[in-house]
């Protein structure tokens, strides 16, 4: 606890100087600032978990060359590196096989367009906001559950860290939630199409 | 097929990285050493 009132260039003082347990209070005490926005940005957390370990490979390395010098704060420095391996992550992936047109072959073949149209659009906003709704409805421990399985990406074994329920107890509130959305969209007789 | 409605939400709270992402820097850290010698840097890697 008393690690919380260190500042954090102190830590970063007492770790370039070979204090290693200040590097592991560094990433407690920002991991969740610095994975949430990598994962706000990629939605995916394994390609997450590979930003968030190059970010810290790279902060690792420069304080130990010395090269860090605190200008600014620690915390918005590591957010700038996350920041351009996920730009570095987006640039790598855009790049595409060039195609050329010729008689026997259309670059249309391999072109299409998967957005969906404006009124698809709407009809799937529509739906998210009414499943929001009939989620509410739902006892709160099956609520629970279901947000952070579809809506948080998290396992079950993680859920059941969290929540302190066996893995069992958490796949069992899953089913009846999702058997209780069902009871009350039959109910309303609620469409839910796109 | 069951059709999923839900989309993830971003940002969400309470996100953390694996724990071997975090064990695997912490061992990292403790294995790399960095030399400075005539402007150029060695990262060495003790097993």
């Amino acid at each position: 606890m008393a690690d919380l009132h260190i500042p954090d260039a102190l830590l970063v003082k007492n770790y370039v100087e070979g204090n290693e347990n200040a590097l592991a209070t560094l990433i407690k005490r920002h991991e969740s600032k610095i994975y949430g926005f990598i994962y706000s940005k990629i939605a995916d957390r394994d390609i997450s978990n590979d930003i968030f370990q190059d970010t810290f490979i790279k902060v690792i390395k420069t304080l130990k060359s010395n090269s860090y010098n605190e200008e600014g704060k620690f915390l918005p420095w590591v957010m700038r590196i996350s920041h351009n391996l996920i730009v570095d992550h987006f640039r790598k992936n855009k790049k595409m096989p060039m195609y050329r047109e010729t008689e026997e072959f259309s670059i249309f073949s391999v072109m299409s367009d998967d957005s969906l149209t404006i009124e698809n659009k709407m009809i799937f906003d529509q739906v998210e906001v009414d499943l929001k709704k009939i989620i509410e409805e739902l006892p709160e421990d099956q609520k629970e559950v279901l947000v952070m399985r579809m809506y948080q990406d998290m396992s079950f074994k993680e859920i059941s860290e969290l929540t302190g329920v066996s893995i069992n107890t958490a796949l069992g509130r899953m089913r009846y939630a999702l058997m209780n959305l069902r009871k009350i969209i039959d109910k309303h007789q609620i469409i839910l199409t796109n | 097929m069951a059709k999923i409605y839900s989309k993830k939400a971003l940002a969400s709270k309470n996100l953390k990285p694996k724990k071997e992402v975090v064990s695997f820097l912490l061992n990292y850290s403790q294995a790399l050493t960095v030399v400075k010698t005539k402007g150029k840097s060695f990262d060495i890697i003790a097993n």
